[in-house]
C-alpha cells in the first residue's frame, strides 16, 4: 500500500479538486480520500478507516499537486530504425521525467509501423524496457506513401491506437476519405498532420517577413489550412473520427471551432506547448533547435491557440517529442531536420497558461491526461478506484531551469534551453515503479 | 575606428558608420588598383581560403584577387553540392579549413545562415559571398561605391530595383544598404516574385515596370533565374522581358542621368536589353573593378579586428 498524503489531489474525470490522500494497492488506485474542508489540516478525512495490515509507504505530499499520470498521444520514440535519435527505453524515461506515463507513438519509424509484425515489436520491447506505457499508432498507408490502406484492422488487434501518417499527409482526398470510412469499423481515430506539401515546398519556417530578412523558404499557414478544411469537410461526409495534429494557425483554430459548432462529425484537435510559447522569432540566428513542422508562428496565432485551448476549441496538449542528434542539428538550417524534444518541459511549459488565466489547473490536466486518453481509448488520465496507478506529484511553486543537457531523452534538441518554469514533477509512479526526484 | 566584428556575414548586421568605412577604405585601394604595380603588403603571410559550395566564376575571382592584392596565400576550395549532402558536415569541413590556418574563409553556399554557422564556430574571419536567398554584402558595398563614385551621396536617392527580388540575396543586401545609408528603394517585379508584404521593409512595391521606374536616380537590374520559369513565377521569359525587361524606352521613365546597374551575369534579351547593358547609363563593367577595391577593403579592415 501506498498513501500519497496530504497533495492537492486533482482528478477532472471525478471532478475532484482539493487537499486529500490518494490511496494505492496491487498496482491500482483504491481511493481518494478527500478532506472535507480544505481549509482544516486536521484529521477530517472523509471515510477514514485505516487498516495497519500490509507494508505501507507514505508519501508527504503537503504543498504539492498530485495529479493522474499524463498521456501524450503524439510521441516519436524512433524505434526500430533510428535508436541513435531516442529509444523506447530513453524516450519513456524521458516521458517519466516529465510527468507522463502513457505515450502513443508515431509509425514514422524505420521500418514503418504499417503492419502489425512491427506493431508487435514496438509493444514488446516497450513491455521489457519501457518506463511507461505505450501504445503504436499505425500508419495510415503502406510505408506512409499515401497510396495504399494499410492493414488497419491486423494492426488494431495488435495494439495499435490509432491511425497516422505523421509527417507525410495524405495528400489524395480519396485516400484520405477511404481512411476515415475504414477505421470506422474500428473505432479509432485517424490522426491528421495537415499540411498540403505543394504550398509548403521547401519551406523551412513560417513565411513572412521574417522568412524573408532570414532568406529561408516560408511556409504560409494556408499550407496548414486548406488541410484542415479538407478534413474537416471529409470527417463531415465519412462521420469517420477526425483528429487534427499539431494545431499551430489561427486560421485552424477558426475552422476547427466553426465545425465542433456545426457538430456534424467526430472531430478533435491537439496543439503543442512550443505553438504557444514561442513565436518563429526563434528562428533568429538560424537556430536550428526552433526548426519544427509545422514551424512556429507569429503571436496572433499564439493568442488565437490560447482561446481554442480556452474554449474548448483544442481538446489536447501533445508534445509531438521528436528527438535528433545533436550532429543533425547542427549545420545548414534548410538540412536540419524538423523537430523538438519536448517530453521533459511539456508540463512546465503548460503550468505557464494556468499563470496567464488561459485554463485552470484542472483545465490543464484534462487537457493533458484525461482527454487525450479519451480520444484514443486506452482508459489512462484518471484516478477512479481500480484503475492503473499512474500518478504525479508537482511541486507547483519550485522554479527550475531548463537544461537541456540533462535531459534524459537523448534528443537534446530545443529552444528552451535556460528557461525557467514551475510545476515540475518531483515524483512519478509509473507501471508500479516510484520515481522520485529532487 | 575599425569594423565591430571579426566577420562580414551581412549588412543587415552593420550600421551606417561601418559601410562608410568599408567604402572609404575601398577608395583608397581605388587608387592602388590604378597604380603600375597593384599590390600591397599589407596582409603578407596570412592566409585566404575561397569555400565555394556553390559554382561561381565572378565572385571568386574578384575575392582571389582582391586576396592576392593584399599579399595573402589564397586557396580555392570547391566543394560540389551533392557531396553537401552525403559527404563531411559542413562544420567538420570547415575546421578542417581552419587547422589549416586559414585566417579568412570567404564561403559562398546555395543554404542561408552558412556564414553566420560558420562565423559562430571558428576563430578566422568569415566573409560571406552569398548565402542562399539570404545576403551578398559585398555584391552591396560595391553597388553602393559604384553609386558613389558617380552621385557622391546616398542619401534621397530613389533607387529601383527590379527582378526576382523574393529569391536575390543581391538585393536583399542592397536593401538593407541603401536603407542604412537614406536612400528610397522602390522594387519591381511580378508579384509571384516581389510579395505584396515587403513593404514591411520599408519599402515601396511595384509590379507595373513604368510607375516604379518614374524619376528613379538608380537602376538595378537583377538577373532572372531560368529555373524559376517552369515553377510557376512566371510563364516565360519572353512575357517576362515584355513586363519587367530593361529597354531603352522604358529606361527613359526614370532620371535623364540614372544609372544603370547589374550584377552579372547578364542574360541579354531577358531582363536587359543589350544597348541598354552597353550604353552610356551602363556602370555595369565599373561595378567589377570596384567589387576588387571593396573586397581589398574587407579583408584588409576584418585583418585589423583581429588585430
Amino acid at each position: 500500500m501506498i498513501v500519497i498524503r496530504n497533495g492537492r489531489v486533482i482528478d477532472p474525470s471525478q471532478g475532484i479538486d482539493g487537499v486529500g490522500d490518494v490511496l494505492i494497492e496491487d498496482g491500482k488506485i483504491r481511493e481518494v480520500r478527500q478532506r472535507e474542508n480544505t481549509e482544516s489540516k486536521g484529521e477530517k478525512v472523509k471515510g477514514r478507516r485505516h487498516e495497519k495490515n500490509t507494508e505501507e509507504k507514505v508519501i508527504d505530499a503537503s504543498g504539492m499537486i498530485v495529479i493522474p499520470g499524463l498521456v501524450d498521444i503524439h510521441v516519436h520514440l524512433r524505434e526500430p530504425g533510428y535508436e541513435y535519435k531516442e529509444t523506447i527505453k530513453t524516450g519513456t524515461e524521458a516521458a517519466v521525467r516529465g510527468g507522463i506515463t502513457s505515450v502513443c507513438c508515431m509509425p514514422n519509424t524505420s521500418p514503418v509501423n504499417d503492419n502489425s509484425s512491427v506493431t508487435e515489436f514496438i509493444i514488446r520491447k516497450a513491455t521489457s524496457e519501457g518506463a511507461c506505457r505505450v501504445y503504436p499508432i499505425g500508419a495510415i498507408t503502406k510505408g506512409q506513401k499515401g497510396e495504399e490502406l494499410a492493414e488497419m484492422s491486423l494492426m488494431r488487434e495488435a495494439g495499435c491506437i490509432a491511425f497516422s501518417d505523421d509527417g507525410r499527409p495524405v495528400m489524395d482526398s480519396l485516400m484520405m476519405r477511404r481512411a476515415l470510412e475504414y477505421s470506422k469499423t474500428l473505432g479509432v481515430p485517424v490522426i491528421s498532420h495537415c499540411e498540403d506539401l505543394a504550398l509548403s515546398a521547401g519551406g523551412v519556417m513560417n513565411e513572412g517577413l521574417l522568412s524573408v530578412m532570414l532568406g529561408l523558404r516560408g511556409v504560409p499557414a494556408q499550407a496548414e489550412e486548406v488541410m484542415v478544411a479538407r478534413d474537416i469537410a471529409l470527417a463531415e461526409l465519412t462521420k469517420g473520427k477526425l483528429h487534427i495534429a499539431h494545431v499551430s494557425t489561427a486560421g485552424s483554430v477558426e475552422l476547427l471551432r466553426s465545425a465542433k459548432k456545426r457538430g456534424l462529425a467526430a472531430i478533435t484537435a491537439e496543439t503543442c506547448p512550443h505553438y504557444f510559447s514561442v513565436t518563429e522569432e526563434a528562428v533568429g540566428g538560424y537556430n536550428t533547435n526552433a526548426k519544427v513542422n509545422p514551424p512556429l508562428r507569429g503571436k496572433k496565432d499564439i493568442e488565437a491557440i490560447k482561446s481554442g485551448l480556452h474554449d474548448g476549441t483544442i481538446d489536447v496538449i501533445v508534445t509531438d517529442h521528436a528527438p535528433h542528434h545533436a550532429d543533425e542539428k547542427q549545420g545548414e538550417f534548410d538540412l536540419a531536420p524538423s523537430g523538438i524534444s519536448g517530453l521533459e518541459t511539456s508540463i512546465g511549459l503548460s503550468m505557464r497558461l494556468v499563470d496567464e488565466g488561459v485554463l485552470t489547473l484542472p483545465g490543464l490536466i484534462e487537457k493533458m491526461a484525461l482527454n487525450a486518453s479519451r480520444i484514443v481509448g486506452i482508459g489512462g488520465g484518471t484516478l477512479r478506484p481500480g484503475s492503473d496507478a499512474d500518478v504525479v506529484v508537482l511541486d507547483p511553486a519550485g522554479e527550475y531551469k531548463v537544461e537541456a543537457g540533462g535531459f534524459l531523452s537523448k534528443g537534446k534538441n530545443t529552444p528552451f534551453d535556460g528557461w525557467t518554469l514551475r510545476g515540475r514533477p518531483v515524483m512519478t509512479i509509473s507501471l508500479g515503479r516510484i520515481h522520485e526526484w529532487q | 575606428m575599425g569594423l565591430k566584428s571579426k566577420d562580414l556575414v551581412g549588412i543587415k548586421e552593420l550600421d551606417a558608420a561601418d559601410i562608410e568605412l568599408i567604402l572609404d577604405t575601398a577608395s583608397g585601394f581605388k587608387d592602388v588598383l590604378t597604380r603600375d604595380i597593384k599590390k600591397v603588403p599589407a596582409l603578407r603571410g596570412k592566409t585566404t581560403v575561397n569555400l565555394f559550395y556553390e559554382p561561381s566564376t565572378r565572385t571568386r575571382t574578384s575575392f582571389e584577387l582582391a586576396a592576392k592584392r593584399l599579399s595573402t596565400d589564397v586557396i580555392n576550395v570547391s566543394v560540389s553540392t551533392s557531396s553537401v549532402v552525403k559527404g563531411e558536415s559542413l562544420r567538420d569541413t570547415a575546421l578542417t579549413i581552419q587547422a589549416l590556418g586559414a585566417d579568412f574563409i570567404v564561403v559562398r553556399h546555395s543554404c542561408s545562415g552558412v556564414a553566420h554557422f560558420l562565423a559562430k564556430n571558428l576563430d578566422a574571419s568569415v566573409v560571406n559571398a552569398g548565402d542562399g536567398t539570404n545576403e551578398h554584402p559585398t555584391q552591396a558595398l560595391l553597388d553602393l561605391f559604384t553609386i558613389m563614385e558617380k552621385r557622391h551621396v546616398v542619401r534621397d536617392l530613389d533607387v529601383a530595383i527590379v527582378g526576382d527580388i523574393l529569391h536575390s540575396r543581391v538585393a536583399k543586401s542592397n536593401i538593407y544598404a541603401l536603407k542604412k545609408l537614406g536612400a528610397r528603394v522602390r522594387l519591381i517585379g511580378p508579384p509571384t516574385l516581389v510579395p505584396a508584404f515587403m513593404r514591411e521593409l520599408g519599402v515601396d512595391v511595384y509590379t507595373d515596370m513604368d510607375e516604379g521606374l518614374r524619376d528613379a536616380d538608380i537602376v538595378m537590374m537583377l538577373r532572372i533565374q531560368m529555373e524559376r520559369q517552369g515553377r510557376g513565377f512566371f510563364p516565360s521569359t519572353v512575357e517576362y522581358f515584355r513586363n519587367w525587361g530593361l529597354t531603352a524606352e522604358r529606361l527613359a521613365k526614370a532620371k535623364k542621368n540614372a544609372l544603370v546597374m547589374h550584377p552579372g551575369p547578364m542574360n541579354r534579351g531577358v531582363e536587359i536589353a543589350s544597348d541598354v547593358a552597353d550604353g552610356l547609363r551602363s556602370v555595369i563593367l565599373e561595378q567589377v573593378t570596384n567589387g576588387l577595391a571593396v573586397r581589398m577593403a574587407v579583408l584588409y579592415l576584418l585583418a585589423g579586428v583581429k588585430g
